[in-house]
């Protein structure tokens, strides 16, 4: 018993250090990614590639002074950034990063906690999220803080039902909160992005728009509010608001791949088990099984990540009412309708790849249009 | 009114029900984001790369010797008259038995300083020089000052190397005209 706690805390801590980890790397793998996009080379002087630019940046932002604005309420000051932080970090614990350890002859669950509710979860912290920004920008006693805050709430709460009704169709199909169920149904390449296209663009369009990246980083816009939430913010407290939307943008991402691109789950994953446990034996083989999952679910969120960035260097911000029209007047019906086809679908009786298939005909109808170039009078 | 033929009409027709939704507009941009994400990079490394600035760049002044290793300049003070920055000042000296392997003709510069805070690398000097003895190299630049006595250049820091002699592929105009013809020829071909 000892021994099993020991290896679920070392899992834990795991966890912990690599969302840590992996968001400080976001900040270098972005300046990369931006300097690529645009033909250059990005940072490549801290250590070979530039591979140190994360701690060089660190260590500038603790060394820079920790200002407090005169004006500023201060306790509620530094309770923003550690908020906004705290909730970004808690999320991970429901994550399965994944299958399980057997270690004598107990399954340990690679996973922080393994929970009924999930993705309630996972909810719940987001929702909280917003409270760090909004604490943060309302005790700067800025007015464009402050507008940064009130974009960020009302952003969130907007795009926060979107997010939800897509999820729903997802909780329709599993039957389930847990996100480990979620992702065992969708074994081997069975996963739910080719039963929920138009729910994964809402979801994906929502979690940009829930991390506050661009297109919709209208909390922070420079061009209208300084810095947005985080102007009066120096030293590692802005720190501490920067890599929050790191961990946000590393969590989103495995969240992603987690409920639409079958999280640890693989196409040919039943044969490399049956192969690893044939060659090392159940206990070595499942061992094996498990981190070359854990490895795919890695590279899942890894992509994902890119994705982010990849959107953020390609894509304008939208405007204020842009942004609101998109997840009132064009999300949420989407989503609703969304919901309705796949409660028809699974009342129906019928197999789901018939729902594929109509889904397929329907936006080949839509777009077909679009193939053709729109010519342009000179 | 149409100046140009370079300008484009934008379409303001409606748009369809699949552009509405940005989707088909957005793959478009982020494959065109994904192809410059692995083009060619543009950036030179410049301290430690540098490109090649052409033979007629006007860099770090240079005061030449002849092939015999004695300095051309005759402190005639034209290239001082011409430089509209006043930047160049010196003091003539009158050649002594036994330095003829010094200094080619009978007067000389004894000293000869350039201001680097006052140039403007006009290369005015290099066109007033009856001696063709001031030259503004093309392959190196006036390093950064961090103090003010560093400003004022000597002739220790102006005259040339004899082991390390300034080469350039053309020295007058009607050779650059040469030059530059030539390298045409290279590029329409």
């Amino acid at each position: 018993m000892e021994a099993v706690l020991i290896i679920k805390g070392i899992i834990i801590l795991a966890i912990f250090a690599l969302s840590l980890g992996i968001a400080a790397y976001e900040t270098y793998f972005e300046r990369v990614v931006a300097a690529y996009i645009q033909d250059r080379v990005g940072p490549d002087y801290a250590g070979p590639a530039g591979i140190f630019q994360p701690l060089a940046d660190a260590g500038k932002l603790f060394f820079k002074e920790d200002f407090i604005p005169a004006l500023a309420d201060k306790s509620l000051f530094i309770l923003g950034p550690s908020l906004a932080m705290l909730t970004a970090l808690l999320t991970s614990a429901v994550i399965p990063f994944g299958d399980s350890f057997i270690y004598e002859g107990q399954k340990i669950l690679v996973q922080g906690i393994e929970v009924n509710i999930g993705i309630l979860w996972v909810f719940g912290i987001v929702s909280l999220g917003v409270y760090g920004i909004l604490i943060g920008g309302w005790s700067s006693n800025n007015k464009y803080s402050l507008y940064g805050a009130i974009r960020a709430a009302s952003q969130n709460i907007s795009y926060e039902l979107a997010m939800g009704l897509a999820i729903i169709a997802i909780l329709m199909m599993t039957g389930s909160l847990s996100i480990r169920s979620m992702v065992e149904a969708q074994h081997g390449f069975n996963w739910n992005i080719f039963y929920q296209p138009l729910g994964f663009i809402i979801f994906l369009t929502c979690s940009f728009a829930e991390c506050n990246r661009t297109p919709f980083d209208l909390p922070e816009s420079e061009n209208e509010l300084v810095a947005g939430y985080h102007t009066e913010y120096s030293s590692m407290k802005l720190g501490l608001y920067l890599f929050s939307e790191y961990v946000n943008m590393f969590i989103s991402s495995a969240v992603i791949a987690s409920l639409y691109f079958g999280g640890f789950n693989y196409p040919g994953m039943d044969w490399v088990y049956s192969k690893f446990t044939s060659i090392w034996g159940a206990t070595v083989g499942h061992n094996w099984a498990t981190v070359i999952g854990i490895c795919v679910l890695m590279a899942k969120i890894f992509f994902f990540i890119f994705l982010f960035m990849w959107v953020r260097w390609t894509l304008p911000r939208f405007r204020y009412d842009q942004l609101m029209d998109l997840g009132w007047k064009a999300l949420i019906p989407l989503a609703v309708l969304n919901m309705i086809i796949t409660a028809a679908a699974q009342l129906s009786g019928k197999p789901l790849w018939i729902g594929l298939i109509l889904t397929l005909i329907i936006m080949l109808v839509i777009f077909l249009p679009a193939i053709k170039k729109r010519t342009v009078k000179a | 009114m149409q100046l140009t033929n370079r300008s484009k009409k934008t379409d303001k027709t409606a748009l369809t029900l699949a552009e509405k939704t940005y989707l088909p507009g957005i793959a478009a941009g982020l494959g065109i984001t994904l192809k410059h994400f692995f083009s060619k990079k543009v950036t030179i490394r410049y301290p430690e790369q540098k490109r090649y600035l052409g033979p007629i760049f006007r860099g770090h002044h240079i005061l030449k010797r002849d092939e015999e290793g004695r300095e051309r300049c005759t402190a005639c003070g034209l290239c001082a008259v011409a430089c509209p920055a006043e930047a160049i000042s010196m003091i003539a000296g009158e050649r002594v038995k036994g330095e003829e392997n010094l200094y080619r003709e009978e007067k000389y510069a004894a000293a000869y300083e350039i201001n680097m805070l006052r140039c403007i690398f006009c290369g005015l000097c290099e066109e007033a020089c009856p001696k063709e003895a001031v030259y503004l190299r093309h392959d190196k630049f006036v390093p950064v000052f961090t103090s003010r006595d560093q400003v004022i250049y000597g002739k220790d820091q102006l005259v040339e190397d004899m082991n390390n002699r300034y080469e350039r592929d053309a020295w007058t105009k009607e050779e650059m005209t040469k030059l530059w013809e030539k390298q045409q020829k290279v590029i329409t071909q």
